[in-house]
């Protein structure tokens, strides 16, 4: 069945809402017949990648909107930018392009955006429930919207994000739909010893292991413990999400659409089943080391941005110790986020404990690290998986108790504790 | 005769053929300015697909593949076709916006596994608007 447009739908293709509609629907047209979707449906939300800034292309296409009158119809959030409007004094890139991306900035904010520079969103108090349509795009805000809020978006690039904010709309097809959230591969952790599923360290690594076994197949994991954090299931998805295309996960027990295994699957029979070890999950732990240099230079934490009860975790590690003189380290979240700690005193005591707060963007995407001597060491799966190239840094992983001990005694340290005998 | 079972982005192309050992994010693995693959992990890191028909099964990775992919199609930096095994919508769009804002056409073509491994054997080819891919 090709796609069938309704009124609304033709109205703003045939440009009665202006160029700018209908540039916005022409996109969210042309990307649900290349998902072949037999229609369009309403959506209640939007987030926005595409304020991120990667060249001429993406300001041409925000600006031509914006100049063209857009505004979006939904709320809308925005993710992360290449700029920490909070500390500009951080920034170490080029003037010409921290303006360019102060401009793409603007655009989206002149159409009616809220300047949230988030990759969380789902850290705010505004969030979609259960079975609600919505348009996101960045990896990790697209599994989380799936997996653990069971809000519905397909798996989204940026352009798709704010078309379909203007429009109000989204093709009715992928994710969307009930039949593709179903998992159709199962993952069994049950023979992972339960003092590592005890760790938070454990679930970037089960999510950088199952990303790189399903493409864009929707798994299930059993035997994880029940009541898995909001944190740990971020970490799962941020990880699958940087190493493969995961965009919609089960965790029995844990998420909103698997509260058994027959349930997560849809009443069908599972096409393949992986029993996970725990010298897999080391395996895939070393994988995101790339370097065994223990001359530290910098820790990077909070990638997806760091969220409150992170940071509660941090400062308990941190105690009253400072980090060492001759490292760097760097927080990553949300202005929500820190907000709330300012509200609780913490960000003066992770300042005077030689923390610095990035907030609006990341350290990953946009140059505002100091020069580095050494290994940079992060508790997320995602960093260290795109820094070594982004960066060009050599990276370990770690949890983030290994980070802050590090980062306290100027060298790289690792607990092998539970790992030893993986 | 080979051919895709669908075309996402139709249009013209030519180009060597260049099969990816394995699946590429365009955003963290690639550069626009360059037109090479930088993803340290991927076993083709240095390579160049400006001018190329890329193949590689499925996509993967950012969203913010689809922006990297429309500059590259700007810039000149871009493959000259990418086909594929499994619709992605991120790549996609990066070559729906290239075609909307500059009137630049990459085409994308989805084929199935035998095609994919015919088109793979290939040295050079020429693709067609209607999807039509012929050895050159």
């Amino acid at each position: 069945m090709p796609l069938t447009l309704d009124a609304r739908d033709q109205a703003l293709l045939d440009g009665t809402a202006g160029p700018a509609a209908a540039l916005a629907m022409r996109v969210v047209v042309r990307t649900a017949e290349s998902m072949e979707a037999e229609h369009l449906l309403d959506i209640t939300g939007a987030h926005i990648d595409s304020c991120l800034y990667h060249g001429q292309a993406g300001l041409d296409f925000a600006q031509r909107l914006a100049d063209d009158g857009a505004q979006v119809s939904v709320p809308t959030t925005l993710n992360v930018s290449s700029l920490d409007l909070l500390h500009p004094e951080l920034y170490r890139g080029d003037d010409h392009t921290r303006d360019q991306a102060r401009a793409l900035m603007n655009a989206y904010e002149a159409m009616g955006c809220e300047p949230t520079w988030t990759c969380a969103p789902y850290q705010m108090d505004a969030r979609p429930r259960i079975g609600e349509h919505v348009a996101w795009a960045e990896s990790n805000a697209i599994v989380f919207a799936n997996a653990v809020l069971g809000a519905r978006t397909h798996r989204y690039g940026d352009f798709l994000d704010i078309a379909a904010a203007i429009t109000g709309r989204a093709p009715a097809a992928g994710l969307h739909l009930d039949t593709a959230r179903h998992a159709t591969i199962v993952f069994d952790v049950s023979a992972v010893p339960a003092n590592l599923l005890d760790l938070d360290v454990a679930y970037p690594v089960i999510g950088h292991h199952i990303g790189k076994l399903v493409g864009s197949a929707v798994p299930v994991i059993v035997g994880a413990p029940a009541g898995l954090s909001e944190d740990r299931l971020k970490a799962i998805g941020s990880a699958g999400a940087s190493s493969g295309s995961l965009a919609m996960f089960h965790v029995v027990g844990s998420t909103p659409e698997a509260p058994d295994l027959e349930t997560a699957c849809g009443g069908r029979v599972p096409t393949d089943r992986h029993m996970i070890t725990a010298a897999d999950l080391r395996a895939a732990r070393d994988r995101l080391t790339t370097s065994t240099n223990a001359k530290l230079g910098a820790i990077s934490l909070g990638t997806p941005h760091y969220s409150v009860p992170e940071f509660a975790r941090l400062i308990e590690l941190l105690g009253d110790r400072r980090i060492h003189p001759d490292i760097h380290a760097y927080v990553n979240t949300g202005r929500s986020v820190a907000h709330e700690l300012d509200l609780r005193g913490w960000s003066t005591r992770l300042a005077d404990a030689g923390v610095q707060l990035v907030t609006d963007t990341c350290t990953y995407i946009t140059p505002v690290m100091a020069d580095i001597h050494g290994t940079a060491m992060t508790d997320s799966a995602k960093w260290a998986y795109y820094a070594p190239g982004n960066l060009g840094l050599d990276v370990a992983f770690g949890s983030v108790e290994d980070c802050v001990e590090s980062a306290v005694r100027g060298e790289v340290v690792r607990d092998e504790g539970v790992w030893a005998d993986a | 005769m080979l051919k895709a079972t669908r075309t996402l982005i139709a249009g013209e192309a030519n180009g060597e053929i260049l099969e990816l050992d394995e699946p590429l994010s365009f955003w963290g693995g690639f550069e626009s300015e360059t037109g090479t693959i930088i993803d340290q992990a991927h076993p083709q890191v240095g390579q160049s697909l400006v001018g190329k028909i890329v193949m590689m099964t499925v996509g993967r990775g950012s969203s913010s593949a689809s922006s990297v992919l429309a500059e590259a199609i700007r810039d000149g930096t871009a493959p000259a076709a990418l086909i594929l095994q499994e619709s992605d919508e991120i790549i996609v769009l990066g070559a729906i916006v290239a075609d909307e804002i500059y009137q630049t056409v990459m085409p994308i073509l989805l084929v199935d596994d035998v095609t994919y491994r015919d088109v793979a054997s290939l040295t050079a080819a020429q693709i067609t608007a209607d999807g039509q891919i012929d050895p050159r």
